[in-house]
């Protein structure tokens, strides 16, 4: 097992080193001069020039690259060229408010989508499961800022029951925050709910075939203990490894619904840094997004692993 | 016995199948008591619906099964109206399943031990700590040796015989009043087969318990059982004692089946085996007379009427109308069986035979790169490597066939991707007529190609389903010899006759034929070519026993024809040794033993080949004349093995030499009986004796 997180480490810092390089080339590649950007057009050559020199922009790519590297390792991420500001601690602001909104779309998605999926899975081709695959699959068919306006329209309008504008600001604490968190997470919910509860479904169904319920059921066990004891053991380890991997998706990946609500994540603050060719921001933001896929995954593969012994004991 | 109280009695039990909108009859009008204390054997191939009236007994059909009618009565009550939630408080108590697949029985996730300790929790009512001390006592009594660690273990880190042990300490757990065997050795190899079924005998012996033995395998029925009912097409066609049935089967489908089994010692030189025509008819196609009336070789006109399951006496019962003739022995089916079909006709290409060997390998080495990371790859220091196969030398003279026999592990199919080019074997030379066949396939040349040609396991798989069998057939000559247009389907049809299937075939798809047919249909591509050398790896395993014998006829038939080499492989010894003239035993990749067919039989044998004839379940009443079992499991493939491969598991072992030393080859010079072990021909004559009484 040890040996085994090792090399999923080691592989985790190589594919972070890839889209590192990946990352610095592409914004490189992106059109446009950096120092005419912050200079502005009527600026002189001559400015330009000492522009490029300070940012070092005349070196050769590689020592460009390395140089940046170093810097965003020790923890020195640049200045960001439009706020003029330290970017490192807007993107760990902007980072925690993601983690908060992926945490609370977590506590609401996952146990109903799961609970559905199980209760679908259980009834196959009933009318039940009909009726929950029909209004995840309508649900999961609506762009996320229709479902955000609806649900807006709804809670906020109609009811006045949670606010429409989530812009919360850096010192608001959880506590605070979590009215204003509660339906940019059910827009997520939607989303998300049809996916994981299919595939639940998918999984209960699959699991159902499998001789070793049969051997369950002719022991004599209660239908519940069949259920909750084997099949669910094995049918869910699929959903739950899914589930960790789209915890990347929902750090960075929300960006319609940031924007429905005005919430100042990760996605936004993204879209911010490409609007204004801000380019150490966003090979900030970006990195910050592909070591948050990059961890998912391997809590995904390591999940994996302890939830089924024939992966883990080989 | 007779006077006891019947633990289970089923009265006219018919099952049926919804498949779209229809129902088909799965089982019909079935009629089976059992007594305690008595081994019942249900014996019938696969569509016999044999697993239905299991599971009926058990009322656990599927959403789509369905008692039509009848009645199944467990200790004076009629369960098959009970509901699932009654049900559950018999399963596992007083009915119990051992089933056929041990590995997909377990849960993967959930240590073996807690899985027994589930039932012994439930219906016993014990604690934690009581459970889990039985289980252990339990696994000593199914002979797990190390039952602490195996109860530790989840069911994919134990092997397919102690799997099956585990699933028998659950179901013996609560001491049942009726257990289910389901086919419980299929799954495994021949020699766990055994230790398993001296296991059942041992446990169920003496105890208050009746049991039902399902199986296809007759030779399992003589091993363990006091009475057999046989079912074919979801009837029972006869049913009686063992002895009675074995002695004069009353019924022609019984009488077929017990003789299109190659019994050990049978070979094709001495008979040809009784082969059932045709096959099992599919659920919409049963009809309303006798259900074997097709396939029947003395049905007459009121055969159209389906006879009922005639009481003969007291003990027996047979569903034929002509019953009384066979008792009395006026009618012989030994002869109406054979099915010898029209050789083929072609002049063949005259072969230029020179003194060489069809087939002749020497020093076959094959080895697999055991699984590693990207980053093991990387470091180099441990490239794994397993050998499969461990410098094997054969030789195939033109119109002999080479039986080689192994249980899976043993490196056969290895053996054989190897000498057709389909895995590149390490080592070693390949020779056809003398002519060097290149180890990777796309080195060798067409006429090499054409020269060895290959016969696989499941032809389900063999055949590409998007061609027609013409289509098929016809390529093959074309790719192989450049033959197209009429010609091509000349042989074709030629070829098809020679398989005996109607021409009509050739238009048809691999999905429109029967299993049967197509394995025809992959030999028939397979000898179209005249091929100097046919490897067949497993080609009946797939196929129903009734089916089987066909299919053996007809490979031997056409050997006869072509005058090919041929290399047969099986796990099953007594095919092996029905359809070849010389027999190489392999384990874990290396020969162990080489001999004509015809000196397997007598001793010296290798340790090996001992256990393994002593293991075969034996269709014959009454032949073994010894038992010898085997330790263990077969070690990995990845594990080093030093000295002799067997040496882990011998029962002879000598000693250390065993470890240390490879085993010489002792040949005996007149009878060319080559065996590859420490003891001498003469000390291994000495120590054995004959395992099968070969004069009966």
């Amino acid at each position: 097992m040890l040996k085994y997180l090792i090399r999923r480490l080691s592989f985790l810092i190589l594919t972070l080193l890839i889209t590192s390089m990946v990352i610095f080339s592409v914004t490189q590649l992106l059109p446009g001069d950096v120092a005419r950007v912050i200079l502005g057009r009527e600026a002189g050559e001559a400015a330009l020039q000492a522009l490029r020199e300070e940012l070092g922009l005349n070196d050769p790519i590689p020592v460009q690259y390395t140089r940046w590297l170093g810097n965003f390792v020790r923890g020195d991420w640049g200045k960001s060229y439009s706020t003029k500001s330290e970017i490192r601690p807007l993107v760990v602001q902007r980072l925690r408010n993601s983690l908060m909104l992926a945490a609370v779309i977590l506590v609401i998605s996952v146990p109903l989508a799961i609970f559905l999926g199980v209760i679908a899975g259980l009834n196959e081709n009933k009318w039940i499961d009909n009726l929950i695959s029909v209004a995840s699959l309508a649900v999961v068919g609506l762009p996320e800022f229709v479902t955000g306006l609806v649900l807006i329209q709804i809670f906020s309008f109609r009811l006045r029951l949670l606010p429409a504008n989530s812009s919360i600001r850096p010192t608001t604490s959880f506590i605070e925050a979590l009215p204003m968190l509660i339906l940019p997470a059910l827009t997520a919910t939607l989303v998300l709910l049809a996916y994981i509860a299919r595939l639940t479904r998918a999984g209960v169904i699959e699991e159902l075939k499998q001789q070793y319920v049969r051997t369950a059921d002719l022991k004599g066990l209660p239908y519940q203990m069949v259920i909750f004891k084997h099949v669910l053991r094995n049918a869910l380890i699929p959903t739950i490894t899914v589930i960790a991997i789209s915890m990347g998706w929902l750090i960075s990946g929300l960006i319609v619904i940031e924007n429905v609500f005005n919430y100042p994540g990760l996605g936004r603050l993204m879209v911010f840094a490409i609007d204004r060719r801000d380019l150490p921001l966003l090979q900030a933001v970006t990195m910050v997004a592909v070591l948050g896929f990059a961890l998912s995954n391997l809590i995904a593969d390591i999940l994996y692993s302890v939830l089924d012994p024939r992966i883990r004991l080989g | 016995m007779d006077g006891e109280q019947a633990v289970l009695t089923i009265k006219n039990l018919t099952v049926a199948y919804r498949i779209g909108d229809r129902w088909f009859e799965a089982i019909r009008d079935i009629d089976l008591s059992i007594k305690s204390g008595q081994i019942y054997g249900l014996v019938g191939e696969s569509g016999s619906g044999k697993t239905t009236l299991a599971m009926s007994i058990l009322n656990y059909l599927g959403e789509n099964g369905r008692i039509l009618k009848g009645s199944i009565v467990f200790e004076g009550e009629e369960i098959s109206s009970f509901p699932k939630e009654k049900m559950r408080s018999y399963w596992g108590r007083k009915i119990s399943l051992v089933p056929q697949n041990p590995l997909s029985s377990l849960n993967p996730t959930l240590p073996v031990g807690e899985q027994v300790q589930e039932v012994l929790r439930l219906h016993l009512k014990m604690s934690e700590v009581e459970s889990r001390r039985r289980v252990l006592e339990l696994f000593e009594q199914v002979r797990l040796a190390e039952p602490q660690r195996v109860a530790r273990s989840y069911p994919h880190q134990i092997s397919g015989g102690m799997q099956q042990r585990v699933m028998i300490a659950m179901a013996l757990a609560t001491s049942p009043r009726l257990l289910l065997l389901d086919e419980p050795t299929t799954s495994l190899d021949v020699t766990t087969q055994a230790s398993i079924l001296d296991l059942i005998k041992e446990l169920i012996r003496g105890q208050e318990m009746a049991v039902l033995y399902v199986t296809h395998n007759l030779g399992v029925v003589v091993e363990l059982c006091h009475r057999v009912a046989v079912l074919y097409a979801g009837e029972l066609v006869e049913d009686a004692d063992l002895e009675d049935l074995f002695q004069q089967p009353l019924h022609p489908y019984t009488f077929g089946l017990l003789k299109s089994v190659p019994k050990l010692g049978q070979n094709k030189k001495e008979q040809v085996l009784s082969a059932i025509p045709g096959q099992i008819p599919a659920l919409s196609q049963r009809g309303s007379g006798c259900i074997f009336q097709a396939r029947c070789p003395i049905a007459l006109d009121r055969c159209a009427e389906r006879p009922p399951l005639e009481k003969i006496n007291h003990h027996r019962s047979s569903r034929c109308h002509r019953w009384e003739e066979l008792a009395r022995r006026e009618i012989s089916l030994e002869e109406l069986f054979e099915t010898e079909g029209e050789a083929v006709n072609t002049p063949l290409p005259v072969q230029l035979k020179t003194e060489a060997a069809a087939l002749d390998a020497q020093g076959i080495v094959v080895e697999f790169q055991s699984q590693q990371s990207f980053f093991e790859s990387l470091s180099r220091r441990s490239s794994r490597k397993v050998k499969a196969v461990k410098d094997v030398s054969i030789r195939i003279e033109p119109g002999d066939t080479l039986g080689l026999v192994g249980e899976s592990g043993s490196g056969k199919t290895s053996l054989a991707r190897a000498l057709s080019g389909l895995n590149e074997p390490e080592a070693g030379s390949i020779r056809i007529y003398g002519l060097p066949a290149a180890p990777k396939l796309s080195r060798r040349s067409r006429d090499i190609l054409r020269r060895l040609q290959m016969v696989f396991q499941n032809p389900e798989e063999a055949l590409n389903p998007f061609m027609t069998v013409g289509e098929s057939l016809r390529r093959q000559l074309f790719v192989l010899q450049g033959i197209r247009g009429e010609e091509a389907q000349r042989l074709a049809e030629e070829m098809i006759k020679a398989v005996q299937l109607p021409l009509d075939v050739l238009n048809r798809r691999p999905n429109q034929l029967s299993g049967g047919e197509k394995q025809r249909i992959a030999i028939a591509r397979a000898f179209i070519t005249h091929p100097d050398v046919v490897i067949a790896d497993e080609p009946v395993s797939s196929l129903d026993v009734s089916v089987q014998a066909a299919i053996l006829n007809l490979i031997n038939r056409l050997q006869g024809n072509f005058n090919n080499g041929l290399l047969f492989i099986s796990h099953d010894l007594a095919v092996v040794s029905y359809l070849a003239d010389q027999i190489a035993v392999i384990y874990l990749g290396a020969l162990m033993q080489l001999c004509r067919a015809a000196d397997l039989f007598k001793p010296p044998y290798h340790p090996y080949t001992e256990a393994l004839l002593s293991a075969v379940p034996s269709v014959k009443l009454g032949t073994k004349a010894q038992t010898i079992r085997l330790e263990g499991d077969l070690p990995s493939p990845s594990e080093k093995i030093n000295g002799c491969p067997f040496h882990s598991r011998c029962p002879r072992k000598i000693g250390e030499i065993c470890e240390r030393q490879a085993p010489p080859w002792r040949v005996d010079e007149s009878t060319q009986k080559r065996i590859y072990c420490h003891y001498t021909l003469e000390e291994l004559s000495q120590l054995q004796s004959p395992i099968l009484d070969l004069g009966l």
